[in-house]
């Protein structure tokens, strides 16, 4: 089994690739469309910017592929901003569409008036509120490292997981056969590589039982 | 609920680090993979490598010692000293830092925050803010103590490792690399820095209340209540030490421990 690492010039995805092979998961780093045709499972890893991703993604002949596979189920897990594109459209700098996988939007941090600090950068608990295989063995309240400024908005049933940030925040999210986190598991010691493995076992045997 | 951050910051020299360490089980105890490996094991938020190599040629060696701990440290790990250019921080993110550290450059050229906070997104730009009380005022006795600062304009930003003041007041300074795209500052007290008798309270509580991006209080701690003082009484995100965890004063799960012990969230 083969994962591949969508590379869009997203600066972290090497992180990602050094997690994944510090589990022994076989993964490439690819900016082919062949390659995400072919591979069992896609990582969309990310930092930066929504418009520049989803336009560098599109200049890469990427967008319509990862739309294509993913609506024939092949696993599709995005990290961080790779989630957030995961979603109809963000207001990050100006509207732009998303890939549409997962009904919901991008937006601020909706912080609920209180005044806290924008991004928000660190380590906050999972709230589990849905289960997912991909928290196999990871317990509620874990915590997990986050760098973001905006969020994403989306229905109760697709969320595995919120944060409490002042008001809830989505920490990850499921559909099927796409799901994302919004903090970094690459990131998040032990209990990071942990999710990286059960998404790595969710690929194997095709357990995607979330909604 | 968002936890405050216990950051070691390791000084390294020609890809060694170069303070004194108290692990003695370690093998190498210069190694600054091995030194970052123990820290994660302990409890660390993050960590940060401060290059303090003189010479040019060293930074070959810098590079490799970032993608080692990131081969084997799953925990983000910021990279300052001697960041110049955009060049600079795009060889130290591809080799697997998280974060680059900006200080002396970003006085020189304010431009160089934008432009890196445009390449490569603000959550990787952290803005490194030395400061020292100048007082502008002499004292009951006529005397200019470091303590005794009545303006605000006192706080002046120090760089080259506190041997140039700018005169630039330091809030001021704070607000200006928010506004250029830093997503975090990492402040420094060159008053309370060494000297083991607490962090610089009122600086920090001042510019963490001025900006709205996390403030990384540095310099000073010599006890466990230090820690409790900065996160009780500032808005500090996040806490920096260096020797206090090299020598083993303290260690990690000590301040962990004694943080949770005051109702402070952590990890």
């Amino acid at each position: 089994m083969t994962l591949a690492i969508v590379d869009y010039g997203a600066g972290n995805l090497r992180s990602v690739a050094k997690a994944f092979d510090y589990i022994d998961q076989k993964c490439i780093i690819t900016s082919s469309s062949d390659e995400l045709k072919s591979c069992s499972g896609i990582v969309l890893p990310g930092v930066g910017a929504f418009r520049e991703a989803a336009g560098k993604l599109k200049e890469a002949k990427l967008w319509e592929t990862l739309r294509i596979e993913a609506e024939k189920g092949k696993a599709l897990f995005g990290i961080c901003l790779g989630m957030q594109l995961l979603f109809d459209e963000s207001s990050e700098f100006g509207q732009t569409d998303g890939l549409g996988l997962i009904e919901g939007k991008v937006d601020n941090i909706n912080t609920g008036g209180q005044p806290i600090k924008i991004p928000h950068i660190g380590w906050n608990n999972l709230c589990f509120n849905k289960k997912s295989a991909l928290y196999d063995g990871i317990e509620n309240g874990t915590y997990v490292y986050f760098v973001h400024s905006f969020s994403a908005k989306t229905e109760d049933e697709n969320v595995t997981a919120y944060t409490d940030y002042g008001i809830n925040t989505v920490a990850s999210v499921e559909r099927k056969n796409v799901l994302g986190t919004q903090f970094h598991p690459e990131k998040s010691g032990v209990k990071g590589l942990r999710i990286l493995k059960n998404f790595c076992d969710m690929v194997k045997h095709d357990n995607f039982t979330c909604n | 609920m968002l936890a405050k951050r216990i950051i070691p910051c390791l000084d390294i020299d020609n890809g060694r680090v170069v303070k004194g360490t108290n692990f003695i089980h370690l093998q190498d105890v210069g190694d600054p993979t091995a030194i970052a490996k123990e820290y994660n094991e302990q409890g660390a938020d993050e960590i940060v490598f401060l290059d303090i190599t003189a010479s040019s040629d060293g930074r070959g060696t810098l590079l490799d010692v970032i993608e080692r701990t990131a081969s084997e440290v799953f925990l983000p790990v910021t990279v300052g000293g001697g960041i110049r250019t955009t060049e600079d921080i795009k060889e130290i993110l591809r080799v697997g830092a998280d974060k680059v550290s900006i200080n002396s450059a970003a006085v020189k050229d304010e431009t160089l925050v934008a432009r890196a906070a445009d390449m490569f997104g603000s959550q990787c730009i952290v803005v490194a803010i030395d400061v020292k009380r100048v007082p502008s005022k002499p004292d009951y006795n006529g005397v200019f103590p470091p303590d005794f600062c009545t303006d605000i304009n006192d706080f002046h930003v120090v760089i080259h490792g506190g041997r140039q003041d700018t005169g630039i007041n330091a809030v001021e300074w704070a607000k200006k690399v928010e506004k250029l795209g830093a997503g975090e500052i990492l402040l420094t007290s060159m008053d309370t820095d060494g000297v083991k008798k607490g962090f610089d309270l009122e600086i920090t509580k001042i510019i963490a209340d001025a900006v709205s991006i996390p403030v990384i209080a540095s310099g000073g701690c010599g006890c466990l209540e230090d820690f409790a003082d900065v996160f009780n009484k500032t808005d500090a995100s996040a806490a920096l030490a260096a020797s206090l965890f090299h020598f083993g004063i303290i260690s990690v799960p000590q301040v962990k421990q004694f943080l949770k012990s005051k109702e402070i969230p952590v990890r």
